[in-house]
């Protein structure tokens, strides 16, 4: 056997869970799809003393339409978000995010919860997350607290959730029906990590941009916000944009690290074309009458 | 450390066993119950060879734990064939179009296929593809798997890139 010795819990319920989180006092480790996690402890690079496996919590399930928004569970298949049809028209974005996701294998296992609470820098989930500006509900025996995706991501792999915290539900806000999506990854072959790719969505009315959420992944020890080409591309007529200018200010919010794949000032180089022929490309497209 | 009594079904027949939780899938097929057509290759989710059938859809086993599969219906390669050993579809279309050289990763790509094609509707071929694109293979260049693939969706040709 390959990982590490642990003793196994499958509570039916969050309470449960979080009795159990709140008793380990940081031991434990959850285990959700385990796409990511089950390799962590076959290397041994991860030897919880306790693992609480979640995905018998009938209330961390199910998509459903909310005043505002949509709520996801946190333990909903990646698969299951490709397959839904109401998402495809709700936050198409997301579903095409959730589509580069490791492969249809991992797919079948792998959460959205898990992949936002892992907070790999490269993924595209989180990142997708920031840009819609979700947000996630943590509980533990201490109470429950709503955190914005935008405030979640402290470094690789580092998020503001605490070790006795479970995530219980991932609030999307609704977008218009109208809604551009943008997304655009590039990785070495489909289903690997991504170098690097841009995710989010814009609102178009009367040639200007009236709503944009924009975030990089593998841009930077988290997911990247694009604050300053949001502020600076919001309520400008998008005919008279000067692109080159906008897409430096695109990766001025980000903060690449050189490594095997790729250096530092390739991912800026590659990612000022990708935001161009990304971004660019759809807005241009989505204000044709 | 704990121990855990897990009930399954796999190819049709009941199983029950006691398991240690870090006990992965994979190893519970293969050394417990003795389905040694599921292979294991890197085990840590990368090469695809161990992947089975769980309630329906493809999964790698070396990425769940045995206890997880608790009431689970399983199929592994030794459950496709039929009794009197006419192959299934997936494994006649390996077959014919010579998808296989040492057949390590074989039973994986198997699976995957089969648990796609099984429903009902016919996927496209670009739902095969990038479904294989979750299997690595060191002998055929995999062109006698894409074949397979194109021949399963009905297609002759594949998608355009």
């Amino acid at each position: 056997m390959k990982p590490a010795p642990f003793d196994y819990v499958a509570p039916q319920t969050i309470e449960e869970a979080c009795e159990r989180l709140s008793e380990a006092g940081g031991g434990a480790t959850l285990l959700a799809g385990g796409q990511s996690l089950m390799p962590l402890l076959a290397l041994r690079l991860s030897q919880p003393f306790i693992l609480i496996d979640i995905n018998r919590i009938a209330a961390l399930k199910g998509i459903s339409r909310l005043e505002g928004g949509t709520r996801i569970g946190p333990i909903v298949r990646q698969n299951a978000i490709i397959a839904d049809s109401t998402l495809a028209g709700d936050l198409p974005v997301l579903v095409t995010a959730t589509r580069h996701v490791g492969h249809h294998q991992t797919r079948n296992r792998g959460t959205i919860g898990g992949s936002i609470a892992l907070g790999e820098p490269a993924a595209e989930l989180p990142a997708t997350a920031v840009a819609l500006g979700a947000s996630v509900e943590a509980r533990s025996t201490r109470g429950t607290r709503r955190i914005a995706a935008a405030d979640l991501y402290l470094g690789p792999y580092a998020t503001a959730l605490e070790p006795d915290e479970l995530m219980t539900d991932i609030h999307f806000p609704d977008w218009p029906a109208d809604t551009i999506p943008l997304f655009h990854e590039v990785a070495m072959r489909p289903g690997d990590f991504a170098l690097l790719g841009l995710t989010g969505a814009a609102v178009v009315a009367d040639g200007r941009i009236s709503r944009i959420g924009l975030a990089w992944f593998g841009m930077g020890p988290t997911p990247m916000r694009a604050r300053q080409v949001e502020a600076a591309l919001i309520a400008q007529p998008i005919a008279k944009l000067d692109w080159r200018g906008v897409a430096e200010l695109a990766i001025a919010d980000t903060a690449p690290l050189d490594d095997q794949h790729a250096t530092a000032e390739y991912r800026r180089t590659v990612a000022r074309r990708v935001f161009e022929s990304t971004v660019r490309a759809a807005l241009a497209a989505g204000r044709e009458p | 450390m704990s121990e855990h009594g897990i009930q399954l079904t796999i190819n049709g027949r009941p199983h029950a066993a006691t398991v240690e939780g870090r006990l992965t899938l994979s190893d519970f097929l293969r050394i417990k119950a003795g389905y040694t057509g599921v292979h294991v290759g890197c085990e840590h989710g990368v090469c695809g060879a161990c992947t089975v059938i769980v309630d329906g859809q493809a999964v790698r086993s070396c990425l769940m734990l045995a206890v997880q599969a608790d009431g689970a219906s399983i199929t592994t390669v030794e459950g496709l064939a039929a009794d009197d050993g006419t192959l299934h579809p997936v494994q006649q279309a390996l077959r014919d179009e010579h998808a296989l050289q040492c057949g390590f990763c074989t039973p994986g790509v198997v699976m995957t296929l089969a648990a796609l094609t099984s429903g009902a509707g016919k996927p496209s071929a670009r739902t095969l593809l990038e479904a294989l694109s979750g299997h690595v293979c060191r002998c055929t260049g995999y062109q006698g798997i894409r074949r397979a693939a194109l021949k399963l969706a009905g297609e002759s040709q594949g998608p355009a890139e």
